[in-house]
């Protein structure tokens, strides 16, 4: 049918492309230049404003240490979460659908959870008073006490975004057919080196595709962070927000913008050179 | 030595019975089928002496030592999957390797290893090669190849060729009989397909509904099946069943009587359809031929005798019309006994 009319599959996915140029690479267009202009002109100002800026160091080195510190705990904890999952053979399902709960909660309602439960009058401090570990309130949260901030933050965007990476990666162990391990196991490979030489080679497009979007979300962290350290922590997507609304300049927060973006899109460029994933060695 | 001993296997899966009770004793060096319809519970037992599944109850013995609660390494034993599982993400010759290398066998062996194994296997051009670029007969060879590789006592196939095309099957049979002939290795081979059985078998074991029904050489359990089922199996075409009358211990049938061991006043007679050979009618047995089909090599008959269906075969030389009347002659010594109600065989020479 298409044989005799060929435009019709590019007919076909017109609208898509046009609605992604509007929504999408327009307003990237425009970021961009926003960014990197002053007046109608082209110039680094927005970018020195940035870079001179305060909180631009420690927003980067704490969006950083989150991603270094969230990113590589998530994927552990999801590998061995699917692990376990594929080991069992009734209530799988039940668990799985409690394990991806956070994921149907938006990171700002996430991170008011967490702060029903670390702010001075919250659960942690109940629990730890009434077993007598504490004497009074105690506040994690503040500037004077960065490394529970830190830990805080941490668990929260844990406990937050580990659903997705697990589903990503159930998914790939799912692909791996049991034989491999089977085969490896009779042939005296012990539950570790299965798993090291056996599924985890198996699952390296799951892998990768877990880890390219939990870094380039983790750099996006925003919500959850302000919920629990508001400024005490800055990020870079904090910082955007800040200039946009509270210093009414654009091009400096399309700045901080740009800078993100171009942190993903290196992050997503390692992850693809470091994870090479070649379809001839898949099963 | 690496002899089996399958002492009295049970296995259920809930409520599900899967294995009800199987002995089986294998020689060293023999190669044993399993040989049953698809549910059997072949891949069930074979699993259970690879230590993949746990048996519900019962003992496995390899050369004289129980192996029930050893992990797979420990029983010195290699395994070939019906889908090869050959790791995609390795070379054939890591492939081959793997399992020296789980042994921390030093360079020097797994190379000779690798390299005698490929050597029999012919799988040499393509060491460095993935599998993925390999044909399902190839890959087929680096699985065996990866088994025969660490020498082991025991060697278990289950269906290791059912994913191959036909004319492959042919050849990789063949090939793998020289290949295991030579390693000298115990085999435990599993199957659904009695030509396959047949071929390679010292033994066979056919298994029917989670039991054992007949153990013997490929000749014997073709020749004088212990069961119904069995006869009906293997061989094609199937055994035929003819249930007859019979007087003072004997059947007649045309100008020809046969004293049978049977009790009541009926008996089935299992014939071989090639057994048979052509007679005037009223002689021997009378086939009444529905479709005769000229297969080559033969004449396939097929229709009724005494009201009941029949396949015999006759040679290719001879012409018989449809709905012609045949008389057939029957050999004594090729037939088998069975009686009617358990459908279990009469002991040969009684
Ligand atoms: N893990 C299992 N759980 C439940 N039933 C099973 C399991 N494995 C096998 N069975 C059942 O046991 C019977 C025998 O299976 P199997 O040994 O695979 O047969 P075969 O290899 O002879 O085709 C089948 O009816 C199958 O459905
Ligand atoms: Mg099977």
């Amino acid at each position: 049918m298409t044989q005799n009319r060929p435009w019709i599959p590019y007919a076909l996915i017109l609208p898509s492309v046009v609605f992604l140029c509007l929504l999408f690479v327009v307003p990237l267009v425009q970021t961009i230049w926003l960014a990197i202009s002053e007046n109608g002109v082209p110039s680094l100002a927005n970018m020195r404003t940035m870079a001179g800026d305060l909180n631009f160091g420690r927003s980067l080195i704490n969006t950083f240490l989150l991603t270094l510190a969230v990113v590589p705990i998530q994927i552990i904890m999801a590998l061995t979460m699917g692990s376990m999952v594929s080991k069992m053979g009734g209530g799988r399902e039940t668990i799985l659908w409690i394990w991806t709960i956070p994921l149907g909660i938006s990171d700002l309602a996430a991170g008011m959870v967490w702060l029903s439960i670390l702010q001075n009058t919250g659960y942690l401090n109940s629990i730890l008073f009434g077993m007598g570990i504490i004497e009074r309130q105690t506040a994690w949260l503040t500037y004077q006490t960065p490394v529970a901030l830190f830990i805080g933050i941490a668990i929260a965007e844990i406990w937050r975004g580990t659903a997705i990476v697990m589903i990503i990666i159930v998914a790939g162990l799912n692909q791996v057919p049991k034989e491999f391990k089977e085969a490896a196991e009779i042939f005296g490979a012990s539950q570790w080196t299965r798993f090291t030489r056996i599924t985890l080679p198996l699952i390296r497009p799951a892998l990768q595709s877990a880890l390219i979007l939990r870094t380039v979300l983790a750099f996006e962290v925003f919500a959850v962070v302000y919920t629990l350290g508001g400024r005490n922590f800055p990020v870079l997507v904090g910082e955007a927000y800040n200039w946009q609304n509270q210093n009414q300049n654009y091009g400096v927060a399309a700045a901080y913008a740009v800078l993100i973006m171009v942190i993903s899109l290196a992050a997503t460029l390692v992850y693809l050179k470091a994870i090479k994933v070649d379809p001839e060695r898949l099963p | 030595m690496a002899n089996i001993v399958i002492d009295n296997i049970k296995k259920s899966f809930g409520a599900f019975q899967a294995l009800k009770g199987v002995s089986l004793t294998i020689n060293d060096g023999e190669f044993v089928s399993l040989l049953g319809p698809s549910g059997c519970g072949k891949t069930t037992l074979l699993r259970i002496i690879a230590g993949l599944e746990t048996a519900t109850s019962g003992d496995i013995r390899i050369g004289e030592r129980s192996v029930i609660g050893l992990p797979p390494k420990d029983r010195g034993l290699a395994m070939v999957f019906q889908n090869y599982a050959v790791f995609p993400h390795m070379t054939v010759f890591e492939n081959v390797a793997f399992g020296l290398r789980m042994q921390k066998a030093d360079e020097a062996r797994v190379k000779k290893q690798v390299e005698k194994a490929a050597g029999l296997l012919h799988i040499e051009p393509y060491l460095d090669r993935y599998p993925n670029k390999l044909s399902g007969g190839q890959r087929q060879r680096v699985a065996v190849a990866r088994a025969l590789a660490v020498e082991p006592g025991v060697l278990l196939m289950d269906e290791p060729l059912s994913n191959l095309d036909a004319l492959l099957r042919l050849e990789m049979r063949t090939e793998l009989k020289t290949v295991l002939q030579e390693a000298g290795t115990t085999t435990i081979y599993v199957t659904h397909d009695q030509t396959e059985a047949m071929g390679l078998s010292d033994r066979i074991a056919v298994v029917h509904d989670g039991r054992i029904e007949q153990v013997g050489t490929p000749v014997e359990v073709y020749n004088h099946p212990a069961t119904r089922f069995v006869g009906s199996f293997i061989g094609n075409p199937p055994m035929n069943f003819i249930t007859m009358p019979v007087n003072n211990g004997q059947v007649a049938v045309g100008a020809q009587t046969f004293a049978v061991p049977a009790k009541g006043s009926e008996i089935v007679l299992g014939l071989r359809g090639e057994t048979v050979e052509r007679t005037s009618t009223g002689q021997g047995l009378d086939i009444q031929v529905r479709v005769a089909e000229p297969m080559g090599p033969h004449l396939l008959l097929t229709g009724s005798i005494l009201g009941q269906p029949a396949r015999v075969i006759l040679p290719a030389t001879e012409a018989v019309k449809n709905g012609e009347i045949v008389g057939l002659k029957l050999d004594a010594s090729r037939l088998t006994w069975l009686s009617p109600e358990s459908g279990v065989s009469y002991p040969v020479a009684a």
